[in-house]
């Protein structure tokens, strides 16, 4: 007798209340502080080599004059992928390049998440665990990449050679899952490639990226499904007049 | 920050008019003016109105945070969504230019559920601390939330992950941080970079993740930076001084003006229980605008120490003994009885009108006329007898229209700190050219550094100098002369260079453009010298008098070894300063936020002081103990009340009793004329500045000297240069 009442207290309520869905926030692990430390202080100078000196002079030849703060983007590409990521000094060094207020540097340096503002190992390997890849088996990845290298996500190998992140999606859905390494997408992965891919690596060597199961950019794995008959002539499906 | 470009600038008036167009408009035809409609109403607008200005016009306020008619328009607070006919999706009406015909609705219901929803996101990452906030009853969010917000919360989350939580910045000790309120509305930054010139601030992350801050461990240091406080919509930024000592509606707001320089900033001194409690900035549009500098809105706690609250006379060790009032002025009397006519006055940078006019006639009456101020400024040739040779004639306004603007043996940003944000305003808006005789200081903008040899002076005036063409050309061009070089010994020959200097631009643009400006750095200068003080104390040091009286005068301009043994030094002003310290006879009186007084800006506008405190322990105010002196002497001055002392004031100078209005200056050509037969000959010594660095701007005055929040910026600014973030070209 209880129940009666009490369901309908229940659809009363489904009804009454407005339902709003909350889920909790998921923040950075990134700081968007700067705070000295050992690797990363103003003491420590940064200074573009030579080669790079004359790529800062190319990037900067693009822009017209009163624009040049467009280059500060390139410019902290270039500096990072010299120096591996991105130090507070580096920054400092774009800021004087292009003669604007450091503020307005760091602003952009932690807008973008490619721009490592920590140190980072040699292979940043980045590993998407976005639906599509998630789907395709992407948390064994992850994992036989946490116990390849020895290390939790946003950690840096002891020796300096790797870097772990888990990324939102990069795009290359059809050939989930998949996981990039600096400035090479590795595809259809499983456990044991992406083993391989990480043990190559370990020994200094680059292995070859794409698919890693044979097929072709994003061709079907293996026969094709559809356009496979042989096309029609003109005239097809035309009505006789 | 980067200098707006001329068509940015003046989005109306200049877009219109530099924007190639086809057809045949042609370029001096005003534009158009279009109809739009807000909730029916029509009005007409000049194209380029947005829709929150069309929208004012006719009385109709749209709710807002992050726009300020001050600063860059932002648009991203979203709060001024509102619904316009036809358009599919509400508009943010601070950023979207009106278009004809446009109907607006600001009260629809797709108004007030673009409203709501804005409110609700706001509020979603905005802490329920209001109890404990400072700027509850003055929070632009409280405020807004509700007017226009929700009756109703859909907020559950807090068992769970509970709400964005940002730490705080240490950004110095004026302004005290909770980043968690922060609803990123970046009037603070817009303000730090385009009014004070400070890149400090700036937003750092993305997403949930974004805060405002310097990123690096730093402090925003500025002599405007108190002024991000007011602009902060809600509780993030508030005053530290202030932090937990007063709610708004429980203070006694009263109108006053600031003395501490000689701009005469117009403020709002709020008190409580008999205690200054805070000083917020008066909105005056011809002196400073809606800021304040750092200096008067926060000196205001040197005003409760250091204070004389007794009379003193030197005991027979030479230190000063408290005693009661009638003993002070009978020793006063009989010291002043026995100097007969030898006796004489300095008045110092604080002192008000009706003091200084007391103060003279009491002397002159005794025969004496002895009256100096503490600043020189040269006696040759035309002297202090016609005003545009001490005023800032051109006006503070004067400067947003200028081109060209040559600054000579001045850095106004500290002397006078919103005289120099108008110059950054016009530097910015304007396309203003600046020239700088005097040391290179940084002037939180870009100017032409001449050198600091005061010969460049002539070399302008010859025209050898290639600045001089740009002043020639210039449509208005300016000239700011710092008031301190006229301290110098060649100060008359410079005074008559920049004059000649002065006429010779005049003549040329031929209309009313007044280019001779003078930037006092004290705020009872003008006055005094209208009222005829003399300037400087060479009179007094060349025969010193029997008896000395400072009125406030604590820059040391004449210390106890100018003056013998025999010498009665009466000082009479607020401060244990300099003064008091070698005074015989101490005589306490009211600081300006005590007083009903008149003071008198740079521009010669006279302004006036309200009483929001009663003078502390037994300080009287200024004038009345001079009354009281005078009575007891013998020479009883004829006045008895506060009207009958202006009646008094306004007998001597009409201008200084027309509250609010600034007298203009005439006789320029005279001026010339007559300085031309002074000595001519200018010194090889560089020019000099007294305030050069942010450092030195703190503590000027016996007032900001008391002050431990001035004392606290000092020792920041040191610490900041300390850091290895310090910037010396942008701090």
């Amino acid at each position: 007798m209880n129940l009666l009442p009490n369901l309908r207290r229940l659809v009363q309520n489904l009804v009454t209340q407005r339902t709003l869905k909350t889920s909790s926030i998921s923040l950075s692990e990134n700081l968007f502080v700067h705070r000295d430390s050992a690797e990363d202080n103003p003491d420590i100078k940064f200074e573009f080599n030579e080669e790079n000196k004359k790529r800062a002079d190319a990037i900067l030849s693009i822009y017209p004059e009163g624009h040049k703060r467009a280059a500060m983007i390139p410019l902290l590409d270039l500096a990072q992928r010299q120096h591996g990521w991105l130090p507070i000094s580096a920054m400092h060094k774009v800021a004087e390049i292009l003669d604007l207020p450091k503020m307005r540097v760091y602003e952009v340096a932690t807008f973008y998440t490619m721009f490592m503002r920590k140190p980072t190992g040699k292979y940043h390997v980045q590993v998407c665990t976005t639906t599509p890849c998630w789907l395709r088996g992407s948390d064994e990845v992850l994992s036989c990449c946490k116990s390849e290298l020895g290390i939790g996500v946003g950690e840096t190998s002891k020796d300096g050679m790797f870097t772990l992140s888990e990324v939102e999606c990069l795009g290359a859905c059809v050939n989930a899952p998949m996981i990039q390494v600096n400035d090479d997408y590795y595809e259809d992965l499983t456990p044991e490639t992406t083993r391989k891919i990480l043990n190559e690596l370990k020994a200094s060597k680059k292995p070859p990226p794409g698919p890693q199961n044979g097929r072709f950019a994003a061709e079907p794995k293996g026969d094709f499904t559809s356009l496979k008959s042989e096309p029609p002539g003109p005239g097809f499906k035309m009505q006789d007049l | 920050m980067l200098r707006v470009p001329l068509s940015k600038a003046l989005p109306n008036a200049v877009k219109a008019v530099c924007s190639p167009k086809r057809g045949s408009t042609t370029l001096a035809k005003a534009p158009e003016k279009i109809e739009v409609f807000i909730d029916d109403k029509s009005v007409m607008v000049e194209p380029g109105t947005t829709v929150l200005q069309a929208a004012a016009m006719v009385g109709v306020e749209i709710p807002r945070f992050c726009y300020h008619e001050r600063l860059a328009v932002a648009g991203n607070c979203r709060m001024c969504l509102v619904e316009v006919e036809k358009s599919p999706k509400p508009v943010a009406a601070c950023a979207m230019p009106v278009m004809k015909g446009w109907r607006i609705k600001t009260n629809s219901d797709m108004t007030k559920k673009a409203r709501e929803g804005v409110m609700e996101f706001l509020l979603v990452n905005h802490p329920l601390d209001c109890p404990i906030c400072d700027q509850g009853g003055e929070c632009d969010l409280q405020d807004q939330s509700m007017a226009f917000g929700s009756d109703r919360s859909r907020f559950t989350d807090i068992q769970f992950s509970g709400k964005r939580a940002v730490e705080d910045k240490d950004v110095g000790p004026l302004i005290k941080t909770v980043m968690t309120r922060c609803i990123h509305c970046t009037r603070c930054i817009r303000f730090a970079s385009e009014v004070a010139g400070i890149d400090d601030l700036g937003t750092t992350g993305r997403g949930s993740d974004m805060q405002i801050g310097t990123y690096v461990e730093k402090f925003f240091l500025s002599e405007l930076s108190g002024n991000v406080i007011d602009l902060c919509p809600v509780g993030a930024l508030t005053s530290k001084p202030y932090a937990f000592t007063a709610r708004p509606w429980e203070t006694r707001k009263t109108e006053s003006v600031d003395v501490l320089d000689a701009v005469g900033s117009n403020i709002i001194v709020s008190t409580r229980t008999g205690e200054v409690m805070r000083i917020l900035p008066r909105l005056n549009e011809e002196v400073n605008e809606e800021w304040l500098s750092d200096k008067a809105r926060f000196s205001y706690d040197g005003l409760k120490r250091q204070r004389l609250i007794t009379p003193m006379l030197k005991g027979p060790e030479g230190e000063l003994l408290p005693v009661e009032w009638e003993d002070a002025l009978s020793f006063a009397s009989k010291a002043i009885r026995d100097a007969g006519s030898e006796i004489g006055v300095i008045a110092g940078g604080q002192a008000d009108a009706e003091a200084l006019i007391a103060l003279k006639d009491l002397i002159n009456k005794l025969g004496s006329e002895l009256v100096c101020t503490e600043r020189a400024f040269p006696d040759d040739g035309a002297g202090t007898d016609l005003r545009s040779s001490y005023l800032l004639n051109s006006k503070i306004t004067g400067i947003e229209e200028a081109d060209v603007v040559l600054l000579i043996g001045t850095n106004p940003r500290f002397e006078a700190p919103l005289v120099n944000s108008r110059i950054r305003k016009a530097w910015v808006h304007n396309e203003l050219e600046v020239g700088l005789i005097g040391p290179c200081v940084n002037l939180t903008y870009s100017f032409d550094h001449l050198g600091e040899d005061p010969n460049v002076i002539e070399e302008v005036l010859s025209g050898k100098h290639p600045f001089a063409k740009k002043l020639l050309n210039a449509k208005k061009p300016l000239i700011i002369l710092g008031s301190q070089q006229l301290e110098r010994n060649d100060g008359v020959a410079i005074l008559s260079k920049v004059q000649q200097m002065a006429k010779h631009l005049s003549s040329k643009i031929g209309s009313e453009w007044k280019v001779l400006n003078i930037l006092q750095q004290v705020a009872s200068q003008v006055a005094a010298l209208d009222l005829g003080y003399k300037a400087g104390v060479e009179s007094l040091k060349e025969c010193p008098p029997k008896v000395l009286f400072l009125l406030g005068a604590d820059e040391c301009a004449i210390t106890r070894d100018d003056l013998p043994q025999s010498t009665t030094v009466i000082y009479l002003g607020s401060h244990g300063d300099n003064g008091a310290s070698m005074a015989d006879i101490v005589l306490p009186a009211a600081a300006y936020t005590e007083k009903q007084a008149t003071y008198v800006n740079t521009e010669g506008r006279a302004q006036q002081t309200l009483v929001a405190v009663t003078p502390p322990g037994m300080a009287r105010e200024d004038w009345k103990i001079i009354r009281a002196i005078s009575e007891v002497v013998g020479k009883k001055l004829p006045y008895d009340t506060l009207n009958e002392i202006r009646g008094r004031l306004e007998q001597v100078s009409p201008n200084l009793t027309r509250y609010g209005e600034a007298e203009e200056a005439n006789f320029y050509d005279q001026a010339v004329e007559l300085s031309k037969e002074a000595c001519n000959k200018l010194d090889c010594e560089p020019l000099e500045v007294k305030y050069k660095d942010l450092e030195d701007y703190y503590m000027t005055d016996p007032i900001s000297r008391a002050s431990t929040t001035m004392a606290k910026c000092v020792q920041a600014v040191r610490k900041q240069k300390e850091s290895k973030y310090y910037d010396s070209g942008t701090a």
